[in-house]
């Protein structure tokens, strides 16, 4: 399927009201979109909304053998699917030059960057190791697929827990979540990107693009911090050439962004941890919002099986009786065959016979 | 011959659906089957290429995602369920030399995972406009090991079960439109759990009914 084209009225209005310091949904120049994070009932899956840009993670661990030239360390994989249904223009199974890119730069943003322990997911050094999987599903595209991509990879990296492990000797036993309860992974720092838009070979910035802005735009600045204000990746795309003062600036920005965008991820796990204790049900079920005229539930409700056992009985009685199966017995080197009317006919074996073809009253014997 | 069970066992769960929440496909629905769900989107009628399509229908394409990893053998095995289901109720003649595009994400699986999808598919479609001559449902039923017909199963009464059938029930004739099993069962037991899944498709047409009738309560 292709996307439709932007027009060329669309892209000057566009870049008209840039110019102006307008934007289409009345945003200013460095906010960010409305941002929701929730979370799933199983460990380690989130869901980020940004704007209308939507994303789900997941995270999932496994026992391995570790990489040769690292037996004491862990492995963690990452891998961002550009679903179909996020936008008409995604190709199921294609690797396009979009997903290459957005894959790259999270597994710089969160793997270079060392943010988790890999030591700590060792269990038997050269034999036996964590491998972390994050997946990440694009749902909706509406602009900046890769802040919403890190929000949602790290926040699903705090909120998952991975089963406890024991060692006896040589023997290792994983528990189920029933036995003993699942342990944390150990984070030492949370990097989320931040992108900036330039316009008109540089002389305008945005933050946060939404999907018609990305289209318009000349070049991409993501800049992937810390709240400590530690700089865990850059990367400047689309050709443009930026000034250091630009560049200082940006981060500038990204450090005031990333420490708003922190503290939202920890409230969110705040609460979520909260309501787990609490004891009650947790999900996307739960987290479905009721006053919208959009959503309905319905209670559980049983169904009634009064005259289920009659109708059963009466279809099955109606309905013709079985065919009569008959045993194939094997003679020489060619099957038998042996219709509903009792004609034997004999089928060869061998591939350069003709075809058989069969007659209820007569039976054509193919040469053999 | 296997007795039919009380009807403590045989319950659906809490079902709940929201329609349109996405805004880039033209259609698009989660649903909700106790803990498990399944988001749905449909794009359609669009462009097809040339070497898909057909001259005289609109082709179908229905892709299941699964959580972690690639598309594997068996998420393929529940887009052929799916997609049959579909072209059977779809007015396809309406849209020659389109395409039609259904894409299912799984975000929970808790059991009865196939009827999920198909609820959701057929929930995403009436979202998308996309014209049909009936609409279906899927319904989940299991036998355990002591011979009780459970609908709607969880996880783990899947698998203490002895067979598993989904069955496709269109909403004009309460007819069978697709069937998918695992185990064995004797034909007896096909057709009670036939019957129950019959019984029990009314409930998630009304539900259906109810969750369009309150969509469109503000623009009548």
């Amino acid at each position: 399927m292709k996307d439709t084209p932007l027009s060329n009225c669309e892209r000057d209005f566009l870049l008209k009201a840039i110019e102006e310091k307008k934007r289409l949904d009345g945003r200013q120049t460095y906010d960010y979109r409305k941002m929701k994070i929730t979370f799933g009932t199983d460990f380690g899956c989130c869901f980020v909304d940004l704007g209308k840009t939507r994303v789900m993670a997941q995270v999932s661990g496994e026992l391995v053998t570790p990489k040769e030239n690292r037996p004491n360390e862990g492995i963690m994989f990452f891998n961002i699917e550009l679903s179909p249904m996020a936008s008409p223009a995604f190709e199921a199974g294609r690797q396009s030059e979009l997903s290459v890119k957005l894959n790259r730069q999270l597994e710089r943003c969160l793997r270079n960057s060392k943010c988790l322990d890999t030591e700590s997911l060792c269990v038997v050094s050269g034999e036996k190791v964590w491998q972390i999987r994050v997946d990440v599903h694009m749902l909706n595209h509406d602009g900046n697929l890769m802040d919403a991509a890190s929000i949602a990879a790290i926040t699903a990296l705090c909120h998952f827990r991975r089963p406890d492990v024991g060692i006896q000797g040589d023997d290792v036993t994983v528990y189920s979540p029933e036995e003993r309860d699942p342990i944390p992974l150990s984070i030492y720092h949370m990097p989320i990107s931040v992108s900036f838009s330039f316009f008109q070979q540089g002389t305008y910035l945005l933050v946060d693009p939404c999907e018609r802005e990305e289209r318009v735009m000349d070049g991409l600045l993501m800049i992937a911090m810390n709240k400590h204000r530690e700089i865990c990746s850059i990367q400047s795309s689309g050709g443009i050439m930026l000034l250091k003062e630009q560049v200082m600036r940006c981060s500038k920005i990204a450090s005031v962004k990333v420490s708003e965008i922190t503290e939202l991820i920890s409230k969110a796990l705040e609460n979520d941890k909260k309501a787990r204790k609490a004891g009650g049900k947790c999900g996307f079920a739960e987290s479905m919002p009721q006053e919208r005229i959009t959503a309905l539930k319905m209670d559980e409700t049983p169904v009634e099986m009064t005259d289920v056992t009659d109708r059963a009985n009466d279809i099955v009685q109606k309905a013709e009786a079985p065919p009569q199966t008959y045993p194939l017995q094997s003679l020489n080197n060619s099957s038998i065959y042996q219709d509903h009317c009792g004609d034997v006919v004999e089928i060869s074996d061998s591939e350069e016979e003709e075809v058989v073809i069969l007659h209820p009253e007569k039976a054509d014997k193919a040469p053999t | 011959m296997m007795e039919v069970c009380g009807s403590s066992n045989v319950t659906l769960r809490e079902f709940g659906s929201e329609q349109s929440l996405l805004s880039r496909p033209d259609g698009s629905a989660s649903f909700i089957q106790g803990d498990t769900s399944v988001l749905a989107a449909a794009y359609g009628p669009a462009e097809v290429k040339v070497s898909k399509e057909i001259y005289d229908r609109a082709t179908l394409e229905v892709l299941i995602q699964p959580k972690v990893g690639l598309p594997s053998v068996r998420e393929r095995a529940q887009e052929q369920c799916v997609r049959e289901t579909c072209e059977a109720s779809l007015l396809l003649s309406l849209h020659p030399r389109s395409s039609l595009t259904l894409i299912l994400q799984l975000i929970h699986d808790d059991g009865s995972l196939l009827s999920c999808f198909l609820n959701a598919a057929c929930v995403a479609l009436m979202d998308a406009g996309l014209p049909m001559s009936r609409l279906f449902c899927g319904v989940t039923c299991a036998i355990d090991a002591d011979g009780q017909i459970i609908t709607d199963p969880t996880a783990a009464q899947e698998k203490e079960s002895r067979a598993l059938m989904t069955f496709a029930i269109d909403a004009t004739e309460r007819r069978v439109m697709m069937s998918s099993t695992r185990g064995s069962f004797s034909v007896h037991e096909l057709q009670q759990c036939i019957a129950v899944s019959q019984k029990a498709s009314e409930k998630i047409f009304q539900f259906y009914r109810d969750s369009v009738r309150r969509r469109y309560s503000k623009t009548l």
